[in-house]
């Protein structure tokens, strides 16, 4: 690899910002120093100073570039990639979290929904006591010496099926003792049946609760109908912001979708915020390019220019409001993960994977429905360890187009359901994905950069 | 340094040698579902 691929520079929200891509170090600088690096490994300091001389004074330059120098001594500036090339990743085959799919069935009947409506192209079906407990046990059972476990309850609509859920949280906490495990219950809704009680026992027992809106009411009715194709907005939102108020300091999300349909998405985030709502998430849609709502090459530049633009706005909002939250623009950049973690991304079909109704694993909740990817159940375990293995090896190290990604430590090598829909492949990358990914690094970057200040 | 400022000195090599234990949670699980993002994870071995 040369010296140039081991930085990456921009200039975004009045910042020069650089990024020491193999040790993840953070550096604004001046503008002499950043154009001073567009000739640094490559020519003498003699050599930069004549190139520069009629922009900064020789005596700034010199200063500049023993900085740059000093950086580079330090390790934290055009830093060497560790080699891990024989990295070994869950040798064991430890498993840490499952989603589970506690209702094949849906009460809304969003048009871009991957699940097929709720029923991921199967019979609408709810899980059963029985196989919700064998899934917990198995979670156990395959999880070696970690004790976080994670559990989402996810459908369809797990409210739909509400009182296994409240089961299965029993059930889970009955193992922690004996096991010395600690379950995190997440769960993920379209907010339809929400009511008191659901929302008193999901703040007593879940560690986040993810709730499914689209934003602005003209947005959300255009795409997620009621069955009877009404508009679902004016019933979701009061229980959403009666769930959001409820929560207090445990976390939620509002989360939403955006399609080529609203493409202004910064404007939903902004429209969640004016009706209450701190903990945001706005996710471009997953599907297949043909369908008429999909985000094609086309609307990139619209999209990349609406994430800076709203960083803007971020920025702004911020400074008056330190709650304010968008998972895309948040990034740890003192205590985030290990790079072992950075690599392997996000451990589908190995530590992750999710449960049908039925006990059937697949490696994330994406890929249930599609049988290629079936993987084993919970009764028996996993018999198809090619599909793990594939899984495994989809790390940055392993993938062509990561390889030499500046931003392959902070996106972890993308989706690998997002890899799957665009190439019939989990090891090449949703090229749209990775171009929105990499925006929305740059604008977290500079707005951590901005509120230093 | 007066050109230079560091906002994250941290070096990810430094992580190797006790990195990789998994507490850490599973990235898309609790908030996006469709697309995974690591960096903004926090570590949970320190």
């Amino acid at each position: 690899m040369s010296n140039k691929e081991r930085i990456h520079k921009y200039i975004l929200n009045n910042k020069n910002i650089v990024l020491d891509i193999n040790s993840g170090s953070v550096h604004l600088v001046d503008d002499v120093v950043y154009d001073i690096l567009d000739y640094y490994e490559n020519h003498t300091l003699e050599e930069i100073i004549s190139f520069l001389k009629d922009r900064y004074d020789e005596k700034n330059i010199i200063e500049a570039y023993k900085e740059i120098m000093i950086l580079e001594k330090e390790g934290v500036l055009y830093s060497e990639e560790s080699d891990i090339s024989n990295l070994k990743y869950n040798e064991e085959n430890v498993i840490k979290a499952l989603c589970l799919h506690v209702a094949h069935d849906c009460n809304l009947r969003c048009s871009y929904c991957f699940a097929s409506q709720g029923d991921f192209k199967g019979d609408r079906s709810l899980m059963t006591l029985d196989v919700g407990k064998r899934a917990l046990e198995f979670l156990i059972e395959n999880s070696g010496n970690r004790r976080n476990l994670e559990v989402d309850f996810f459908g369809g609509e797990p409210l739909m099926n509400f009182d296994l859920v409240k089961e299965l949280v029993k059930y889970g906490r009955s193992l922690e003792g004996e096991h010395n495990k600690n379950f995190r219950f997440t769960i993920t809704t379209n907010g339809i049946l929400l009511d008191e009680d659901k929302m008193d026992f999901i703040n007593e027992n879940m560690d986040n609760v993810v709730l499914s809106l689209d934003g602005r009411k003209e947005i959300n009715d255009k795409m997620r109908k009621t069955i009877s194709g009404d508009g679902s907005y004016d019933i979701i939102l009061p229980k959403f912001q009666e769930m959001a108020n409820k929560r207090g300091d445990k976390d939620y999300y509002i989360r939403g979708t955006f399609t080529s349909y609203n493409l202004d998405f910064s404007k939903d985030a902004l429209d969640f915020y004016d009706k209450g709502f701190k903990k945001i998430s706005i996710e471009p849609v997953v599907t297949s390019p043909d369908m008429d709502y999909a985000l094609r090459e086309e609307h990139m530049e619209q999209i990349l220019k609406e994430y800076e633009d709203f960083s803007k706005e971020y920025i702004k909002i911020k400074k008056k409001d330190k709650d304010f939250l968008f998972f895309h623009f948040m990034i740890d950049l003192k205590q985030g993960p290990c790079l072992i973690k950075r690599a392997i991304g996000c451990g589908a079909g190995s530590e992750y994977m999710a449960v049908t109704p039925q006990g059937d694993l697949y490696p994330c909740h994406q890929f249930v429905g599609n049988e290629d990817f079936k993987i084993g159940n919970v009764f028996d375990g996993v018999s198809n360890t090619k599909i793990r293995e594939e899984f495994k090896k989809a790390n940055v190290y392993n993938k062509d187009k990561c390889r030499n990604c500046w931003a392959r430590f902070y996106c972890s090598g993308g989706c690998h359901a997002n890899a799957y829909n665009y190439h019939k492949d989990i090891m090449k990358p949703y090229e749209i994905g990775c171009e929105m990914e990499k925006k929305r690094i740059e604008c977290a970057i500079s707005i951590l950069a901005n509120m230093e200040e | 340094m007066k050109h230079i400022k560091t906002i994250s000195g941290s070096n990810l090599k430094n992580t190797l040698a006790k990195g990789g234990c998994g507490e850490c949670r599973t990235s898309c699980q609790s908030a996006c579902k469709t697309s995974c993002t690591v960096g903004n994870q926090k570590c949970e071995n320190r």
